[in-house]
């Protein structure tokens, strides 16, 4: 029985200092990709071309997404404020989610699965067929040219495609609360617009997402680079990717929150 | 071998997670000369090519390359050393996002500020040099196995290096590309006069092109000679390579329980 519970602690003991251990080590990564960031931004078109594979080719499920999304706060937000009277303040409830909450943290999780796995899957698959220690035996740091483009291509993307997600909810909630349940178009707007501050909501939006896009292409590299050089290795990492990025950002956004709006 | 040597192995040792991979191994690659090493898979003949290529860290002894040891190397260093240096990987390892064309013109974009104009004619020069040229705008997914290990040697050679390293080139090729490239090795070492280090199990094609052999087996260096003398080798473990006999030094069967005992102990589990 104590033999069991001594088992039990070593074995709890031995992954709390393997996860420490590889935070250390990702933090030591991280540390590396920006200190080689140089070459990355000097040689612009390498980072422009991660933005195009991580944002652009994101466009549609992100656009299609916050489409769905404002339409769902309109039927929602309509069927509350409904109850209190007040179903011209429909426009401030889809704006402010949208820009200081769902907004980046949705167009995030999306990111996470969409792109963050497509540059998990790109870097475990070029580690895999030695594409990597072939740039190193030609004395070029993968580091700077594969692992750093990506990594700014993501933290560059996720605040353009979260200010997009928020445009076509806020789209979406004027599609069903205007057009289809009638709402006055004029309170709609200009209660939005009286109510949505640009420093306090917008802003915050845009540092959160910000914050969302590091932590995204930080965990799509590093688990990347430190796949396993198998097939099972690369979908393992695929799928670290997916999950440990989409547990940090909603944890990061409960703290950002908690900074951000408490007792606004 | 008494030629000005390139490359120089001195009691090196490395050993991976305690486990020795390679013990006591001592190496000379001269100038202008093809030299194999030869062994069954995982006898440390890879781990011998990246700790040249100071990709690992002897854990003891030294790798010299042009008079340079390499462990000693800071980053900078280690770097203008692999630009002197080429690598042919065993399945070409081609960026698959670029195009043959691209892939060559890789390390002359890195490190050089050549024109593009003359950069498409070093190009051309390399893709022509492996029988090629036609195949410049192609992605390296519509190669067969054989053109790509072709591509990648263009590739080793796009800046003229003064050492050549092959891990395993043979793998995996039809007769007709297993010839080609075998002769590839053997001209571009001599046109470049470049010194070729080709690791391999492939016993008849190598034997035709190198000048020298090391055999590798258990991490440690168990004949060494010109092709001809291994040819000959009584050495039990070279015969039995040399002659792809299925039983020898090298035991048919993994390691395990005397088979009897084995039986035994199921029939009794059953019963």
């Amino acid at each position: 029985m104590d033999n069991g519970v001594v088992r039990a602690l070593r074995g709890l003991g031995q992954q709390v200092t393997a996860r420490i251990w590889r935070l250390g080590y990702a933090s030591r990564f991280l540390l590396a990709v920006l200190m080689y960031s140089g070459t990355s931004l000097r040689r612009l078109h390498l980072t422009i071309r991660e933005v195009y594979f991580a944002g652009v080719l994101s466009m549609i499920i992100i656009l299609v997404s916050g489409l769905f999304v404002g339409m769902v706060l309109g039927l929602q937000g309509y069927d509350t404020l409904a109850r209190y009277g007040s179903t011209e303040a429909l426009g401030v409830l889809v704006s402010l989610s949208l820009v200081r909450e769902l907004g980046p943290v949705v167009a995030a999780l999306l990111f996470a699965s969409r792109a963050g796995s497509a540059i998990t899957a790109e870097i475990g698959m070029m580690k895999a067929t030695e594409q990597l220690s072939a740039m190193e035996m030609m004395a070029v740091d993968p580091i700077a040219r594969v692992v750093a483009p990506r990594f700014w291509g993501g933290v560059i993307s996720m605040p353009l495609l979260a200010a997009l997600f928020s445009a076509m909810g806020i789209f979406g909630g004027y599609l069903v609360g205007v057009q289809l349940i009638g709402v006055d178009e004029g309170s709609f707007w200009s209660q939005m617009q009286a109510s949505v501050d640009f420093r306090e909501d917008i802003l915050n939006g845009v540092i959160k997402s910000f914050v969302f896009g590091i932590i995204v292409s930080w965990v799509a590299v590093f688990e990347g680079y430190d796949a396993e050089p198998t097939a099972e290795g690369v979908s393992g990492a695929t799928t670290r990717t997916v999950v440990t990025s989409s547990l940090a950002i909603l944890a990061a956004d409960f703290v950002l929150t908690a900074f951000m709006f408490t007792g606004t | 071998m008494s030629q000005e040597s390139l490359v120089e192995i001195r009691d090196l040792n490395f050993t991976y997670d305690s486990r020795p991979v390679l013990t006591g191994i001592n190496m000379t690659i001269p100038r202008g000369k093809v030299v194999a090493v030869m062994g069954s898979s995982g006898c440390g003949k890879t781990t011998t090519l990246r700790l040249i290529g100071g990709q690992l860290k002897p854990t003891s002894g030294e790798v010299r390359v042009g008079g340079q040891v390499v462990h000693e190397l800071d980053a900078k260093g280690l770097y203008d050393l692999r630009r002197r240096m080429g690598m042919l990987f065993q399945f070409g390892a081609l960026f698959t996002d670029m195009s043959v064309y691209d892939n060559i013109a890789f390390q002359m974009r890195e490190h050089t500020d050549l024109p593009e104009a003359m950069i498409r004619d070093l190009v051309l020069m390399k893709l022509h040099a492996v029988g090629l040229r036609g195949a410049h705008a192609l992605m390296p997914t519509e190669l067969s196995g054989g053109m790509a290990r072709r591509v990648a040697l263009a590739r080793a050679i796009a800046l003229d290096p003064m050492l050549i390293m092959y891990d395993e080139p043979f793998a995996g090729l039809d007769p007709i590309s297993l010839a080609i490239v075998g002769e590839l090795i053997r001209k571009l070492t001599d046109a470049l006069g470049a010194s070729s280090i080709v690791v391999t199990h492939d016993v008849q094609e190598s034997l035709k092109i190198v000048d020298y052999v090391y055999f590798v087996s258990e991490g440690k260096i168990v004949a060494e000679g010109t092709a001809e003398e291994m040819k000959n080798s009584k050495v039990p473990y070279v015969h039995q390579f040399v002659w792809g006999e299925a039983d020898g030094p090298v035991p048919f069967q993994y390691p395990s329980r005397p088979y009897g005992e084995e039986l035994m102990g199921s029939a009794v589990r059953h019963g």
